[in-house]
């Protein structure tokens, strides 16, 4: 790992005036940049600590939504009771991520800003060509081991699937990221790699993620997360599926849907020809996994990564079904 | 890089270190402190094996800047047993032969010991799942369960 310099910031305002020098990072819970730089990917000249500013942790629910400070763990947003209770998707998506000691560290804001796991990507040593790391340098994963990368939203300069389970909860419900005084949905927050993969959100230099605010729902309280892996715990998902419904008085019609996917895009795939499929429709097997293969329309595989092209749909009937039993 | 001053306060113990900013809580136990029952595994956050506490929280030493860990309360496996008497977990993973090679086991412990007060030891299942970060490639994995088991019981009563 190649040394930098470190400062802790002592405020948000001096957080992102340092954020915003030349070579500059900010350092919240270090999960994915401490990792990032020990691979040669990250080469920061100075990181920016801000763990240790105060006030931006804070967990707050209401009727209306949460808020969630940008620097509140993991973990602790995992077990918050009104999360849990108001929004079981986001919690499932947040326990069924990582493990306990690296949700012990990672922050929400740090969460959003999440790097992919594409191997061509994290080995520089060995594979120079990535258009993520360098613009132009060409695609390593294009025609090597693709069994991990994506079959939504890819392009030709690149393929690399986004991993985090959290963002996909955000995205079904709507969620905004606060940049200080700016708000953006966590849909626009990520961007589709096109020709420049390497920006990856919708942050300038200078900004700091503040907080996370996902507004309440009847869909939001009934929801939940399905992520099916390779292993049952500690993995990334082959495919996931954060689901939320409304049913009519009759228990029966759907009056909202929400569904997004995990670990078949390049970004959080809310996949709104389900939704719309589904609204005003009676809730049955059938009908369900018909619309649900709307998921995946325009999916492009690339060999290895075909079987997700088929899974996504399942995850995603499998969850609405599951939330239908508990009507 | 010019050497920064970073104080730790680790097990009780205050130390006073000059350090590369780019140096981990890790290297910084293991290399400067002799402190080397947290052990390297992976060193990329994916094995479980350099779990200390800070402030009573399971994390990684090897993703923590030692400079990110000032200020912070630091608990080893070597800050586990009190005058003498092994704590209650260790004492568990002995009585339940939850080790072969044993490289693993102080990641394994340290990660117990707050899975049991974080109070997810219910069940077997819930172990399994909130053990998950602690590798162990000689598979010891049910007999760590039966120590988790044990130990939080023991807790309990």
């Amino acid at each position: 790992m190649r040394d930098f310099s470190y400062l802790r910031a002592t405020s948000t305002d001096a957080a992102r005036q340092a954020a915003a020098l030349p070579g500059a990072m900010l350092l919240a819970g270090g999960t994915t940049l401490i990792d990032l730089a020990k691979c040669g990917v990250a080469e920061p000249d100075t990181l920016v600590d801000i763990t240790h500013l105060k006030g931006l942790d804070r967990i707050d629910v209401s009727e209306r939504g949460a808020t969630i400070g940008a620097l509140a763990k993991m973990g602790h947003v995992a077990d918050h009771a009104d999360i849990k209770s108001r929004f079981p998707a986001i919690s499932e998506a947040l326990w069924q991520a990582a493990s306990a000691q690296i949700r012990n560290m990672a922050t929400i804001g740090g969460n959003l800003m999440q790097r992919t796991r594409c191997p061509y990507f994290r080995d520089p040593a060995n594979f120079s060509a990535c258009n993520k790391r360098v613009p132009g340098s060409g695609c390593s994963a294009i025609g090597g081991v693709t069994r991990g990368h994506a079959v939504l939203g890819t392009s030709d300069a690149c393929i690399a699937m986004y991993p985090g389970d959290l963002a996909t909860a955000l995205v079904a419900f709507d969620a905004t990221v606060h940049l200080g005084d700016r708000r953006i949905l966590v849909d626009d927050f990520f961007l589709l790699p096109g020709t420049t993969p390497d920006r990856e959100h919708a942050i300038e230099p200078g900004e700091v993620i503040t907080a996370i605010e996902i507004p309440g729902s009847a869909a939001a309280r009934r929801s939940t997360y399905l992520k099916i892996r390779d292993r049952q715990s500690y993995e990334f998902a082959a495919a996931s599926a954060a689901v939320g419904i409304e049913f009519e008085a009759d228990g029966r019609t759907i009056r909202d849907l929400r569904v997004a996917l995990g670990g078949v895009a390049t970004k959080p795939w809310r996949a709104r020809a389900v939704e719309a499929a589904l609204k005003g429709k009676v809730l049955d097997p059938e009908t369900v996994r018909a619309a649900s293969l709307l998921a995946v329309e325009g999916a492009v595989d690339h060999g290895a990564n075909h079987y997700k092209i088929e899974l996504a749909p399942r995850v995603v009937a499998r969850a609405i079904l599951k939330l239908g039993e508990t009507a | 890089m010019t050497k920064i001053p970073v104080h730790l306060d680790i097990n009780g113990q205050h130390h006073e270190l000059q350090l590369e900013p780019r140096v981990t809580l890790l290297d910084a136990l293991r290399e400067r402190l002799g402190l080397t029952g947290t052990k390297k595994g992976c060193d990329h956050g994916q094995c479980g094996a350099c779990t200390v506490h800070i402030d009573g929280e399971r994390v990684l030493a090897c993703l923590t800047l030692a400079a990110q860990a000032e200020g912070r309360s630091i608990t080893t496996i070597e800050g586990l047993a009190r005058e003498g008497e092994l704590h209650p977990v260790q004492a568990a993973f002995l009585e339940q032969d939850a080790f072969q090679c044993g490289y693993c086991t102080p990641g394994q412990i340290m990660s117990a010991v707050a899975c049991i007060r974080e109070g997810h030891a219910g069940s077997d299942e819930e172990i399994r799942e909130y053990m998950a970060g602690n590798l162990c490639r000689c598979g010891a994995y049910p007999h760590i369960v039966a120590a988790v088991r044990q130990a939080a019981q023991e807790f309990a009563s």
